[in-house]
């Protein structure tokens, strides 16, 4: 009678996997988001791990380049949602990304944040070019930083041409993601940094100054799916819960601007 | 060959699986990063800055550990005294500590707001995004390699001999000099080349407590990964040559090593 029972749970195993069983008990999801989208798709990830019963989102966060790379090396996700659009271009270019499967989902803005207590006494955009002061901002090579230089640019057109170059020579450090800039801010080790509105919502404790809606930028974020998706049904679901009312409205409560 | 027989593949086969993982990585990179871009991407001014730096910074804090490492390493080896085994924990602490937990226990009792912060900044210094601050980092988990081979090397030379020296009138310059640096010197050589090797592949505690500024801050392990946000060639081509740099620093130490043997 020994050999009975394996052969019956290999059976019952066997029914269980066999074409014709509604659906798998589990079916995991990954997901690769920009370092930024931290907080707001961890919390669009359980909305939906509830909605999708037997669901389970995995995130991976990093600066949207590192993503990227990591794509182009052989990680296979099944969702990819960037900070900028240049990241999905070349992605698309290189056919991992479908043209008409990406969606602008949100946008973001910069602001300048300053540790608690102010204590360089920043209170528009045009101190932050004054002598002494010390600011972090994220390096050029990731997307916030980009922003960031081409704000200040753009504010030259307000406070004269030599503004940015003054501001850029109290930069003190290029951090290399926007986070590592908040933190530095948070901690207090300098007086000022620029980061997105969401980030800045993320760390209550900071103070804002706000960059006027003429010099600020828009950062568009896309999302898609991968054509090589290892679940493509449930990376489009997840896509269409994020532009769905409930995932916006989890986006504009940690700081980011739906279109 | 070397082994008896039948069972060598024992040895073998598990030899080389590691081997291959050790080795096959940096194979890659040399097949990717050797073509004809490698010298426009390795020689721009952010990787010669970066380069520059990162052995300036890693010969100091080589110097700092040697300084001060060896007077402690030498009472760590020969002298008794109560809550010894604490202090050599503590020393011990940074070579466990992932450099991330390193780079912010540093900023957060030498930053400006940190609990040392006010102290320093009354005295005008501020250390965090400063070329010392990549020092102070490199130093904090590398030192302790110098200091613990040091130590054992010190602690392997017998007593008598010491003794015997301060006899014949040796004083303690003469008889370092003479007998203990000779002696130990293996030890002391092979704990600088882990310690200068460790400090230029700092990445977690610099990142942190330094910041990254081309030129102050941005060592090559920095460059390297914002080499890899901007492009993969860039990123392979710095890491070539950053392996070079190494293989050449432990061909020179080991040189030395067994010169140091031949006293």
């Amino acid at each position: 009678m020994r050999p009975t029972i394996p052969l019956l749970i290999l059976a019952l195993l066997l029914s269980a996997c066999g074409p014709d069983s509604p659906r798998l008990a589990s079916q995991s999801l990954r997901v690769f988001a920009a370092a930024s989208l931290n907080d707001a798709f961890s919390e669009i990830g359980q909305a939906f791990e509830t909605s999708h019963p037997g669901s389970k989102v995995q995130f991976n966060f990093a600066g949207s380049n590192t993503l990227r790379a990591q794509i182009e090396q052989g990680a296979s996700p099944d969702v990819f949602a960037s900070a900028n659009t240049k990241e999905m271009t070349t992605l698309i270019a290189a056919g991992f990304v479908q043209q008409p499967d990406q969606k602008i989902f949100l946008t973001n803005k910069l602001v300048i944040v300053v540790p608690k207590g102010n204590p360089a006494g920043i209170q528009s955009p045009s101190d932050l070019a004054r002598t002494g002061v010390k600011i972090v901002l994220a390096a050029a090579e990731v997307p916030a930083g980009r922003y960031a230089r081409q704000a200040l640019e753009q504010l030259n057109a307000a406070y004269g041409e030599n503004y940015s170059a003054q501001v850029m020579d109290n930069v003190v450090s290029n951090e290399t993601d926007v986070r590592q800039a908040l933190a530095k801010v948070q901690l207090g080790e300098v007086d000022a940094g620029i980061v997105y509105t969401s980030d800045a919502v993320a760390a209550p404790e900071v103070g804002q100054i706000a960059i006027p809606d003429p010099y600020n930028i828009s950062a568009e974020y896309p999302i898609a799916p991968l054509v090589h998706a290892p679940n493509p049904e449930l990376a489009r679901q997840f896509v269409d819960f994020v532009l769905s009312p409930a995932g916006k409205s989890i986006l504009e409560k940690w700081g980011f601007t739906p279109p | 060959m070397a082994g008896n027989g039948r069972s060598d593949w024992l040895f073998v086969l598990p030899s080389l699986v590691l081997v291959s993982l050790l080795g096959l990585p940096i194979l890659a990179l040399f097949a990717r990063g050797v073509n004809p871009d490698f010298l426009a991407f390795a020689l721009t001014p952010t990787a010669l800055s970066a380069l520059k730096l990162s052995l300036l910074t890693s010969s100091l804090s080589l110097l700092v550990s040697v300084v001060f490492g060896t007077p402690l390493a030498y009472m760590l080896a020969r002298w008794k005294f109560s809550g010894k085994s604490w202090l050599e924990l503590l020393i011990d602490l940074p070579v466990v500590l992932p450099p991330s937990v390193a780079g912010l226990a540093l900023l957060v009792a030498f930053g400006r707001a940190g609990v040392f912060g006010p102290g320093l900044s009354l005295m005008g210094v501020s250390l965090p995004f400063t070329s010392a601050a990549v020092v102070m980092a490199q130093t904090f988990v590398a030192a302790p390699l110098y200091v613990r081979s040091a130590r054992i090397g010190f602690a392997e030379i017998e007593m008598q001999l010491e003794e015997a020296a301060h006899v014949e009138g040796a004083n303690q310059w003469q008889l370092f000099r003479f007998v203990m640096f000779p002696l130990a010197g293996r030890a002391l050589v092979s704990g600088g080349i882990l310690t200068w090797t460790r400090a230029l592949g700092e990445f977690g505690a610099t990142l942190l407590f330094a910041g990254n500024l081309e030129g102050v801050t941005q060592t090559m392990p920095l460059a390297i990964y914002l080499g890899f946000e901007r492009s993969l060639g860039v990123a392979i081509a710095l890491s070539v040559l950053l392996v070079i740099v190494a293989v050449i620093v432990l061909l020179v130490m080991r040189r030395m090593e067994t010169k140091s043997d031949n006293y």
